[in-house]
């Protein structure tokens, strides 16, 4: 069984309208191994994650989570699912409502019920994993910069210790040092949990720095998938055009969102 | 474009949102009485709704009650019918214009404020992250807000009658000099329990609204900082259109006879 991947993705198609997002998809993400998807803006990453997650309902296709195909699952014993997941939000989504140890033990507290003193200690144990001091677990979201939301996000995600781990562009919208701080805790975090991880960004040297494998995605399919290592001589257009950042070349941008 | 094919369209478009509507509504009723709830989330809920309402829904009901004194006493002295005016008070007051006042003012106030946090949840992904955090939204978000409403609108209410029929009884005595005691022997005298209860359903029915159309427009809106302010508007629109409607509707059901 050591070989199943954690997650098994098979000609996942989604449309919105005559859009065709993803169109046949095919991914593998093992046990323990990060994978980071890339591609342009507006190719369907995040659909592709949102699908996985079930915040999305695909319109054909296979996930299998564990060998378990859960497309088209009851939203019951789709939440049951849930629970191996955790989450970076592209912007943090943290709840501005509520303090900061709050928003990172809001799962264990809400959907384990654990006790709120344990949750605490908890929340206050993965804070320090981030680097962030007890000092900051009193304060509210938005008291917090850019950067250490992005942390207290992903001590959020690491909280309920998942089993899969997604992070939706971890490093926009940061400076580039920021960005190497978050990607040297998002190694360390997937490690120490042992837990897969998928990523979706266009960062490229965030890419290279927190990858196993990178899969490129280009109209709704995975056209390259292989190890970090041999991203530079991948030999497809595409993949070389992209990590080079050149506008000339195969992939054509479309000016107008259609 | 052909008239005809735009008219229906609009009308198809209607359909349609009307049947997400009550889709809506029947998973947030569902999740309303299904466990777990959260009864710290509902009781946030009601000082938000109903203690935070009280000065508003106060000073709107004090006010009409007085205006209401005086306008009828105007319009029944040219026929010498002064003695009816308490009765008009108590009556106009309990059966109409606390619970649609009332609902109006919590329409404004609460739906809005309602829309523009689940607006703002949904397009920061707030909505999507507790989803991820294995905790629904509807139970969350969605469920303490409607139970609250549904129960707050009609203490708001009650009390509402109580002081709006205050600022009648103010108007009567202190300035068209009616005799204290007979003012409030009038008042109760034809005063029966169905008029107050009628007016108490409609507060509760119009909290629901409330409550509905602020997370139903809230819940579904798109697109940043416009979206949001969109729905607020549409929150706020939609939630007085239904009461008015609704209005007539319960006032049908309890008095056609």
């Amino acid at each position: 069984m050591t070989d199943q991947p954690k997650i098994r993705i098979r000609d996942l198609r989604k449309s919105f309208g005559r859009k065709v997002v993803l169109d046949g998809l095919d991914l593998d993400i093992g046990v323990a191994e990060s994978v980071v998807v890339i591609g342009g803006s507006g190719t369907g990453k995040s659909v592709l994650l949102k699908c996985i997650l079930g915040l999305m309902e695909p319109d054909s296709g296979v996930i299998e989570i564990d060998g378990r195909n859960v497309v088209g699952l009851p939203r019951a014993e789709r939440e049951t699912y849930m629970r191996k997941f955790g989450m970076l939000f592209q912007g943090g989504a943290l709840f501005d409502s509520l303090p900061v140890w709050e928003n990172v033990a809001f799962g264990l507290i809400q959907a384990q019920r654990m006790d709120k003193r344990r949750a605490r200690e908890i929340a206050v144990a993965k804070l320090a994993q981030v680097g962030l001091g007890e000092d900051v677990s009193r304060l509210s979201p938005s008291e917090l910069s850019g950067g250490m939301q992005k942390r207290v996000a992903l001590a959020r995600a690491i909280a309920a210790e998942p089993e899969i781990i997604f992070f939706d562009e971890p490093t926009t919208g940061l400076d580039p040092i920021m960005a190497d701080v978050i990607n040297d805790l998002i190694i360390k975090c997937v490690q120490e949990l042992g837990a897969s991880a998928l990523s979706i960004t266009h960062d490229m040297a965030s890419a290279r720095k927190i990858a196993h494998r990178v899969a490129m995605l280009y109209q709704g399919r995975i056209i390259w998938a292989g190890p970090v290592s041999d991203i530079d001589d991948s030999g497809n257009p595409y993949v070389d055009q992209f990590i080079h950042g050149r506008a000339e070349g195969p992939i054509q941008m479309a000016v107008r969102r259609d | 474009m052909n008239p005809l094919a735009s008219i229906g369209s609009t009308f198809l478009g209607f359909l349609g949102a009307v049947g997400h509507l009550a889709v809506f509504a029947g998973t947030a009723v569902g999740h309303c009485v299904r466990p777990p709830v959260y009864p710290r989330l509902i009781g946030r809920q009601l000082l938000e709704i109903g203690y935070y309402s009280l000065p508003v829904v106060g000073l709107t009901t004090l006010f009409s009650g007085m205006v209401l004194a005086l306008q009828s006493y105007t319009g029944f002295a040219r026929f010498s019918a002064e003695s009816a005016v308490a009765t008009v008070v108590v009556l106009s007051m309990t059966r109409e214009l606390a619970p649609v006042l009332a609902g109006l003012m919590v329409a404004g106030r609460v739906g809005a404020a309602m829309a523009a946090e689940i607006g703002t949840m949904r397009v920061t992904e707030q909505i999507d992250a507790l989803t991820t955090l294995s905790t629904n939204p509807f139970k969350y978000l969605i469920a303490p807000r409607l139970i609250a409403g549904t129960i707050s609108l009609p203490i708001l209410v009650l009390i509402g009658d109580i002081i709006g029929v205050f600022g009648g009884y103010v108007v009567g005595v202190y300035k068209l000099d009616f005799n204290a005691g007979n003012y409030i022997q009038s008042t109760v005298q034809y005063l029966e329990r169905m008029d107050v209860i009628s007016g108490l359903v409609k507060a509760g029915v119009f909290g629901f609204i409330v409550s509905l159309m602020g997370c139903y427009h809230g819940y579904r809106s798109r697109g940043g900082a416009q979206g949001v302010g969109a729905a607020t508007t549409n929150a706020v629109v939609t939630a007085s259109i239904m009461i008015l409607i609704a209005n007539y509707v319960i006032t049908e059901l309890f008095f056609a006879r």
